[in-house]
């Protein structure tokens, strides 16, 4: 008897936890939503928890790809969308969309040959293009000494290593390559995801890093962050203006204060190839995508408070993640830009 | 198989010996738990037909516009917009296969272990300790496969594999390549690790189900403990040894994210399992977030439309081969 | 043929074909713990810089912060729970139907086929579905979606093993049981049921096993959540998604946490894999 009505007690508490968690867990959706570039993904996630933190509003961003971002935003299944690579202005006025740049990042050349040191190596366009389609396959040809008398470089085969997933690391190296070899272009072309004449595919930057770290003589091309963080040999990289870059915040903070934003419209701008004597080729926006006329005004609004604080305030979290902030004229011109478009 | 007389109609033998006003509310009853029961086995039907006409329905774009050449092209080139099945079909098949290979006898060895040789004290822990296995995510599957199980292989077994396995005559095209340690092996190798614990545990399980008194009267024969799981156990659990078989290879066909870390992810076809190939599931996952184009999302999800199919074809094919193996023994 | 030294030839033969069985079996066994001890030491090796406390009790960090997986563990959990509550009552209906219910063998054996196939389903398909299902006409992703595509991968596991454990039940226990007039609902529930308990249990485990670590079909059904939430509409943080993100990143802080996330998930599936297994030993014992 004492037992049984014990465990009357017992069932009736957990009866009443259930429910309880049940109706909070019936409550409404109130933070604020955001995906796509898994690139952008600890930036943001960095500047959402420093806001939270000031402001009390939360801001959830999820990387799920840029290919992702654009869907999602497309089905308005999130407040925001962000990708690695520009919407056409013809595109986002079918959508009825507009997109803002909200941070730099690059892509570096990467390779793992026996005493050969980060920095060191000297690569062309052109030559990286021969690499990846194939024609040049031995460290030591002549295209590749050429640039290189200082380093000894011996008949190795060369394994190049790509990203197997669509990814717009990918897209932004591929541009690249098309920019500067027409037999790229015709050949592969630019995309998330190309057929890849040549090499193995990892998963990911991180399995791009692994693939080069384990394989000798490999080379493969990450974001700055992973070549750094892996510490791995990153090449210098010669530029439009025929000098010999290393990839840093500063080489890509100069590409994108040189890129000619104030005549792009809805900011469509691959950054790859710019001009400017100190600037890295391979340099790369991220994109934020939202609706012109949206649904939830009020969660659109959240946003871009978010985005405002972040663009202001947010300069020197992007730098400690190995990210350059935007030039402060471009964050004038954006937030005109808000103003003139969003309603 | 077995055959339950009782199924056929066991109302009739429930109602004889009742009285009339139980006899209509254990009608009632029974007949609302038989309506329960179907209920759920539709739902199983209508997600399977869901799903599957949901899959079709994506990929009508790809089929319309590629037809069968999507079956038998081996083109996979998301730039000019050019989309074929064959290199992803065959790395679903081959690296599956693979799996299944170690799996299916290491399991019944796991199984044969905890049933007759393990002192009974172990027989749990160990039981769990084998399930844990598919208690692992299988992102750390890849993870592990990436740092550790590729540069394993890759050093100490795919160069001996080329070694004395790349001359022989026949097989030997299977086994040449370099040894990157990435490929149809090591993803089959991986895949073998993770269905093992869905068929040991599954063959566990029955084993134990298998009557005492069955056993009892084998060993009373003078049978060793091999004889009676042989001749005994396994004939009685086939059907149910097969159906944790299915288990396992039905995990195997659509395992993604592992298989996607040490598979290399290339289109090209090539006979060597030791180059870099790709699977159905893994080719989904590893582009489907970044698919620019219609036809391009189209062909993805008509990828998996078409493991449904394979699926289907692979599972009739081993219906048929065991009907034949049933009819050949006569029938148990 | 019958010559003693032959039976005895005979004898030694079997003794030996036993013997070389059970050894192989051990070897298999081995073989299986093998893997597992390894890959459980890759984790805790590398998630040893993150299994502290805090890991229970904060939340998600951005990189360069300390902090732990609360939100993830909690999601995981409600989702894990909510999707064995949908999935497996269905799932033991369905395979009770197929074993002792359908009439005809052709349309049971449809069911089972079709059964097979789903359970080979590649994961992001099923999410994929839930997706167009659930997510796209709310507008919204949330717990819910993630809990209903994990019970769509819990579904066809507990079928067939439902469906196959009580096909083993000897039949002359649903004789006796029949002809002493039971009604066959009853029969099923007290008697079948409880026959073929262990092995439905094992079925329900090895499912849960399955979703703990499943990140695809969560990926575009409750997204993930950077915070802790108590709202199954909002996008709802889980173990596996975060080990993803995470185990992807350049930093080694959120490599740990991915690390780390796995060796809890695992951890978490043994215990309970344990506890269920030793509640079925008592209540077997005080029951028979």
């Amino acid at each position: 008897m004492h037992s049984l009505s014990r465990h009357l007690k017992n069932t009736a508490v957990a009866g009443a936890v259930a429910l309880g968690m049940i109706a909070g867990l019936a409550q409404a959706a109130t933070t604020i939503t955001g995906a796509g570039s898994t690139f952008v993904y600890p930036i943001l996630s960095k500047w959402s928890a420093d806001y939270d933190k000031k402001t009390g509003s939360k801001v959830n961003y999820q990387s799920i790809g840029s290919g992702g971002g654009i869907a999602q935003i497309k089905a308005a299944t999130v407040h925001f969308g962000a990708s690695d690579k520009p919407m056409t202005p013809e595109e986002l006025s079918q959508a009825g969309l507009t997109q803002f740049p909200v941070v730099i990042g690059g892509v570096v050349p990467v390779v793992n040959i026996p005493g050969v040191e980060a920095g060191k190596l000297k690569l062309t366009g052109p030559v990286l293009a021969d690499i990846f389609l194939g024609k040049i396959t031995k460290w030591n040809d002549p295209a590749i000494t050429a640039l290189n008398p200082d380093i000894k470089l011996d008949d190795s085969l060369i394994t190049v290593v790509h990203r197997s997933d669509g990814s717009g690391t990918t897209f932004n190296w591929v541009n690249y390559l098309s920019k500067v070899s027409d037999e790229w272009k015709t050949k592969v072309g630019e995309g998330t995801s190309v057929q890849w004449p040549a090499g193995v595919g990892g998963k990911g930057n991180e399995g791009v890093a692994a693939y080069v770290k384990q394989i000798k003589h490999s080379i493969g091309y990450v974001e700055l962050a992973y070549a750094l963080q892996n510490k791995m040999a990153y090449t210098q990289v010669k530029n439009r203006d025929g000098k010999f870059i290393e990839p840093s915040l500063a080489s890509f903070q100069a590409a994108a204060a040189s890129a000619d934003w104030s005549n792009a419209k809805d900011f469509y701008l691959v950054i790859t190839d710019a001009p400017g004597a100190k600037s890295w080729p391979i340099a790369a926006s991220v994109f934020v995508l939202m609706y012109k006329e949206p649904k939830d005004a009020a969660g659109t609004k959240a946003a871009l408070d978010f985005f405002k604080w972040s663009l202001e305030h947010g300069q020197a979290q992007a730098k400690a993640l190995d990210y350059v902030p935007l030039p402060d004229a471009l964050v004038k011109q954006i937030e005109a830009h808000w103003k003139a478009e969003i309603k | 198989m077995l055959t339950h007389m009782s199924s056929s109609d066991p109302l009739a033998v429930s109602h004889g010996t009742t009285a009339p006003s139980r006899w209509r509310s254990d009608g009632r009853a029974d007949g609302i738990f038989r309506w329960l029961v179907a209920g759920a086995a539709t739902l199983v039907l209508v997600v399977l037909g869901a799903a599957a006409a949901a899959m079709l329905w994506g990929g009508r774009l790809t089929f319309e516009t590629f037809g069968w050449h999507f079956l038998f092209s081996s083109e996979w080139d998301a730039v000019n917009k050019q989309f074929g099945a064959v290199v992803p079909i065959y790395g679903t098949l081959v690296s599956s296969l693979i799996a299944m290979l170690i799996a299916v006898p290491v399991s019944f060895g796991i199984a044969l272990f905890l049933t007759e040789v393990a002192p009974y004290w172990l027989r749990t822990p160990i039981a769990a300790a084998v399930e844990l296995l598919a208690g692992i995510p299988s992102i750390i599957y890849g993870m592990w496969g990436l740092f550790m199980f590729v540069p394993f292989m890759a050093a100490r077994v795919l160069p001996w594999v080329n070694q004395n396995l790349g001359g022989v005559p026949g097989v030997g095209p299977l086994f040449q390549g370099p040894p990157l340690g990435i490929g149809m092996l090591t993803a089959g190798i991986v895949l073998g690790i993770m269905v093992i614990p869905f068929i040991s545990s599954v063959m566990r399980d029955v084993f134990r189900a298998v009557p005492a008194s069955l056993k009892e009267s084998a060993y009373a024969l003078g049978s060793t403990s091999w004889e009676v799981v042989w001749n005994v156990v396994l004939p009685y659990t086939r059907s149910a040894v097969v159906g944790g078989i299915f288990l396992g290879l039905g995990r195997a066909l659509g395992e993604t994210m592992a298989v996607t870390f040490v598979l290399g992810n290339s289109h090209q076809l090539t006979a060597s399992l030791l180059m870099p190939g790709n699977s159905i599931a893994a080719t989904i996952a590893n582009e489907f977030t970044e698919a620019d184009s219609d036809i391009y999302l189209s062909s993805l999800i008509a990828l998996g439309f078409l493991l449904f199919i394979v699926t289907f074809v692979v599972l009739a094919i081993a219906r048929i081969m065991l009907h034949k193996l049933a009819g050949k023994e006569g029938n148990t | 043929m019958n010559s003693p030294h032959h039976s005895r030839w005979l004898y030694a033969r079997r003794v030996a074909a036993n013997a070389i069985a059970k050894s192989l079996g051990t070897v298999a066994t081995l073989f299986g713990l093998f893997w597992l001890i390894w890959i459980l030491w890759v984790t805790l090796e590398h998630g040893a810089a993150a299994l502290k406390p805090g890991l229970f009790t904060q939340m998600t960090p951005p990189p360069g912060e300390d902090g732990g997986l609360a939100n993830a563990l909690f999601g995981s959990v409600i989702m894990s729970l909510l999707a064995i509550l949908i999935g497996a009552p269905i799932g033991i209906a369905a395979g009770t139907y197929l074993a002792e219910f359908a009439r005809r063998p052709a349309w049971r054996e449809t069911i089972r086929f079709l059964n097979d196939i789903l359970l080979s389903s590649p994961s992001i398909i099923l999410g994929l579905f839930v997706y167009e299902l659930l997510v796209r006409p709310a507008g919204h992703f949330s717990g819910w979606a993630g809990a209903v595509a994990l019970a769509l991968i819990v579904l066809p596991v507990v079928v067939r093993t439902t469906d196959e454990m009580l096909r083993l039940v000897p039949n002359a226990m649903r004789e006796a049981a029949l002809s002493l007039g039971i009604p066959q609902w009853k029969v099923t529930v007290q008697v079948l049921y409880r026959a073929a308990l262990p092995g439905i249990v094992t079925g329900v485990l090895l499912a849960l096993a399955r979703i703990s670590g499943e990140t695809a079909p969560l990926l575009f059904t409750a997204l993930n959540n950077q915070y802790w939430t108590n709202n199954l509409n909002a996008p709802t943080a889980s173990i596996p998604v975060v080990i993803f993100q995470y185990a992807m990143s350049p930093y080694e802080a959120w490599h740990s946490l991915a690390w780390a996330g796995a060796f809890v998930v695992t951890m978490l599936v043994l215990v309970l894999s344990l506890v269920s297994r030793a509640i079925l030993l008592r209540n077997r014992i005080s029951h028979d």
